[in-house]
């Protein structure tokens, strides 16, 4: 009846699971029950569940990375007091099938769970703004891509109490995650939660593509998109090249171990190899998927508060498009120890480094950007600076390992991981903070504070430099990642810099909680009436905060780069970008549920897929065609927003904005 | 659509590029060319893995001891065939006649479920003869690769049934004839992959 399902899944023996497991259950409770005292759940489903604008499926794909955030960070907490604590002979607090669970767990969430969404929502909600249209080309879909992230991030907390994650490394390498060598529910619940948010992120990388590929204001030709749109279509074409490959690839490995196939066994002619020449033929890509949009919004936060338009658009849009081709050729890199032969291994190692070249022309770009420009050092502009220093430091050691005799002996050590870090921290979730910050008041009408913003972004440097430059010594002394315990002592001190460094981050993650609890606190005070808080360049910063449904009550008509920021120079400039203020009754697409079932559904799948409750697989599959079908039937897919609601809405704005 | 996109949308001296946001029709198509391009990389995965493990049969049947180039020929015939009476049922829905599109796809049903039953027997054939796919590397990427070609053209002839119980009930509204025009690149599309399919997996049989 229940598979492979029974009481003895859930861990009642190790307390720490316990608690955090009550925590947590607690917390949502509490959560749950406030919200029905208040009779939100109206307005929740209304407003938030069922939406299909761009602007609030972006704003929860943030709020999701935020909470799995804390999630990845408790983890990370854990590994980096267990390796301070357990040398010479200690065997630390934790058991070391606990710990192989966290490092997995670790990297899964903050990759797919953490880094993804964060950058998806920011791009879901910045790029029909910056391309001055009303709402990505396929808004149902969208709503159906953020449903579906959301149901692997549950499948993904649900592994914490009921059976246990994979003890397998992020990556999952055959032959250890084959059925043989792991028989439990661990790979399962890392596969089918992959398998579904991934299936999420490639329908929101076509829809992105599409969007900037088909939907833009009158004029806005290629040559005058903003960077972060550009950034954006490179990120978007990864995706629909390269997350194809991870799903083909988990197929073969769910095979592997649902049908006794042989693509990664030992036996039989399976090669485990190969798995791991897939799983990087998209990894790589990923890389780039994750850092090109932040690139992105570091070009649009130089220029704006340098004053100053972007230094070398042209070669900036270049540099991304080469990034974009070359993150193909490189993805060898990861395993020069496989023993490919010196040529492979040459190639790789040369295309790896010649990655450095378009990344470098971008470095200089913006610094020449930020020369001569009279610079106001607000919150996005710290973690700019911060990126500058602190990537171009973790860009340098990838290239030390890009050296295959080097990477021989740095392979698998502690410098590795310091190196990622290097970049995933100091691009990734630098990055994003900027974009954060930079957007929030375009998205809430308010501005974040400031002080509190340039506290959390000390925290993270200093709390970065701490934690990884011990580690990039320790990989040089020969400490192997993913290590429960060690027997040298002279690598404990070190190990215990790095824990004061973890912990220094989590004061800056307590304290981006704080940033926004006291933000929304004192909004009154904060308030942006004017649209345009940063006195900013680009088309989102010309219409209101927040925007309306349909963003733009007659789309602009684009002449030049930074239109906006050329149109406040010149009243002729803002009348052309205006154009006639002729008001037309718009159809904007109505909210449907139809994303939230498709999540409810995929989430019973994957649950029944992962305990083998094969009669509710087919539920779950007979819901996800219902809910399909009962979409294809729907013909009041939109709302009809009359001439005159518009044109008061734009009466009113334009009034605050630009009185006469 | 507003005021200025009008006006823009009519002149020919502006470039595409230039023009505003393309029709709902453009949309949607490109969307699904895209959709398309990433499942014809999951293809790609397929082929790349089946290329790799095709020698190594464990010391069980190869390729040339499997498979029978007369029954798959015919496969091959059904599928192509099935693509050309999509092609006219695609030009019976732009002409909005219903009849036609009924006699049409019906066709290209009757043709991809036959194209469907002569690849399940010829999965089955291969099981009976004790090379299922769990018994080397090089038959499970083979079934892996054509059985999902083969689960493609079942939920493809699953789509079609939904496609025309909508002309039944929706009539060629625009939403309609857009899910038609998608139909149709699926449909090639399929084809496309089994012709990669037939070269490298029964013709390069060695």
């Amino acid at each position: 009846m229940f598979g492979r399902l029974t009481w003895a899944a859930i861990p009642f023996d190790q307390p720490i699971i316990m608690i955090t497991a009550g925590t947590i259950g607690t917390i949502l409770a509490a959560i749950l029950l406030i919200v029905t005292l208040k009779g939100r759940w109206p307005y929740l489903w209304r407003e938030w569940i069922t939406t299909v604008d761009h602007k609030r499926i972006g704003v929860m794909y943030m709020i999701l990375a935020l909470v799995m955030l804390v999630r990845g960070f408790a983890d990370a907490l854990m590994m980096r007091t267990q390796q301070a604590l357990a040398a010479n002979g200690a065997l630390g607090y934790l058991p070391p099938e606990h710990y192989n669970q966290i490092f997995s767990a670790h990297g899964t969430i903050m990759i797919f769970f953490v880094a993804m969404p964060f950058v998806i929502g920011l791009m879901n909600f910045a790029v029909p703004l910056q391309l001055g249209v009303r709402d990505v080309a396929f808004p149902v879909l969208n709503s159906v891509s953020f449903w579906l992230s959301a149901s692997g991030v549950l499948l993904v907390n649900l592994s914490l109490v009921v059976g246990e994650f994979a003890r397998t490394g992020w990556l999952a390498y055959p032959p250890l995650s084959e059925l043989a060598y792991s028989p439990g529910v661990g790979v399962d619940y890392y596969l089918w939660s992959l398998q579904i948010a991934g299936m999420g992120t490639l329908l929101s990388g076509i829809n992105l593509t599409t969007t900037i590929l088909k939907l833009r204001a009158p004029g806005m030709g290629y040559s005058r998109m903003p960077v972060f749109c550009w950034t954006a279509l490179a990120s978007n074409m990864l995706i629909v090249a390269a997350f194809p490959v991870l799903t083909a690839t988990f197929a073969m490995l769910l095979l592997d171990r649902y049908c006794d196939f042989h693509f990664f066994t030992n036996e039989l002619g399976g090669n485990p190899m190969m798995y791991v020449n897939l799983i990087w033929i998209w990894g790589h890509p990923e890389v780039y998927i994750l850092i090109l949009p932040a690139f992105g919004v570091f070009s649009e936060v130089v220029a704006t508060f340098s004053g100053k338009p972007l230094f070398g658009y042209r070669s900036m849009v270049m540099a991304t498009m080469a990034i974009c081709v070359l993150s193909f050729f490189v993805w060898l890199h990861h395993f020069f120890t496989m023993g490919a032969g010196a040529d492979v291994n040459g190639f790789f190692g040369i295309a790896t480094m010649v990655i450095a070249v378009p990344t470098g022309v971008k470095v200089f770009n913006w610094l020449f950007t930020l020369y001569g420009g009279k610079i106001r050092f607000t919150v996005p502009v710290y973690w700019t600076l911060g990126f500058m220093v602190t990537f171009v430091i973790g860009g340098m050691t990838g290239v030390m390992m890009a050296i295959p005799p080097a990477d021989f002996v740095l392979h698998n050590s502690l410098f590795l991981i310091a190196h990622f870090h290097n970049v995933a921290i100091g691009g990734v979730v630098f990055g994003v903070m900027a974009g954060y910050n930079y957007w929030f008041p375009k998205a809430f009408g308010f501005k974040l504070n400031e002080t509190l913003g340039k506290a959390v972004f000390w925290c993270w440097c200093i709390g970065f430099y701490l934690a990884f430059m011990p580690l990039y010594a320790l990989g040089l002394m020969g400490a192997t990642r993913r290590m429960q315990h060690y027997t040298d002592p002279q690598w404990q001190p070190l190990n215990q810099v790095a824990l004061a460094g973890a912990l220094l981050i989590f004061c800056g993650i307590a304290l981006t909680v704080v940033q926004l609890v006291v933000s929304i606190r004192t909004r009154d005070k904060h308030r942006d009436l004017t649209g345009d808080p940063w006195n900013g360049r680009t088309l989102e910063w010309s219409t209101p905060s927040p925007p309306p449904a349909w963003n733009f009550a007659i789309l602009p008509q684009v002449a030049r780069t930074d239109a906006y920021w050329a149109a406040k120079r010149d009243p002729e400039d803002m009348k052309r970008l205006l154009g006639e203020r002729n008001y037309v009754p718009l159809h904007i697409p109505r909210n449907t549920p139809v994303g939230f079932f498709m999540a409810f559904f995929s989430f019973m799948l994957g649950f029944a897929l992962i305990w083998r409750i094969w009669w509710l697989a087919v539920v779950g599959l007979m819901g996800l065609a219902v809910a399909g079908l009962m979409q294809a039937w729907r013909t009041d897919g939109e709302v009809h927003v009359s001439a005159q609601e518009v044109e008061s809405a734009d009466r009113a704005y334009s009034a605050q904005v630009r009185p006469a | 659509m507003s005021a200025a996109e009008h006006t823009l949308a009519g002149s020919a001296e502006i470039p595409v590029s230039l023009r505003g946001p393309a029709s709902t029709r453009v949309v949607a198509g490109f969307g699904f060319w895209l959709f398309l391009l990433s499942d014809i990389l999951i293809f790609a995965a397929l082929f790349a893995a089946y290329s790799v493990l095709s020698g190594e049969t464990a010391g069980g049947p190869s390729a040339t001891d499997l498979f029978d180039r007369k029954h798959v020929f015919i496969e091959t015939l059904c599928l192509l065939a099935s693509s050309v009476t999509c092609g006219f049922g695609t030009l019976a829905v732009q002409r909005a006649q219903a009849a036609m599109v009924y006699f049409w796809m019906t066709l290209t049903f009757l043709l991809g479920a036959t194209f469907l039953a002569l690849e399940i027997g010829e999965f089955r054939d291969l099981v009976a003869r004790g090379a299922g796919p769990s018994h080397s590397a090089f038959l499970s990427a083979f079934f892996t690769l054509v059985g999902t070609h083969g689960l493609h053209v079942t939920l493809g002839l699953c789509w079609m049934i939904v496609m025309l119980i909508q002309v039944a009930t929706l009539g060629f509204r625009p939403m309609v004839v857009r899910r038609f025009f998608c139909f149709g690149l699926f449909w090639h599309a399929l084809d496309i992959v089994w012709v990669g399919v037939f070269t490298i997996v029964y013709l390069g049989a060695r």
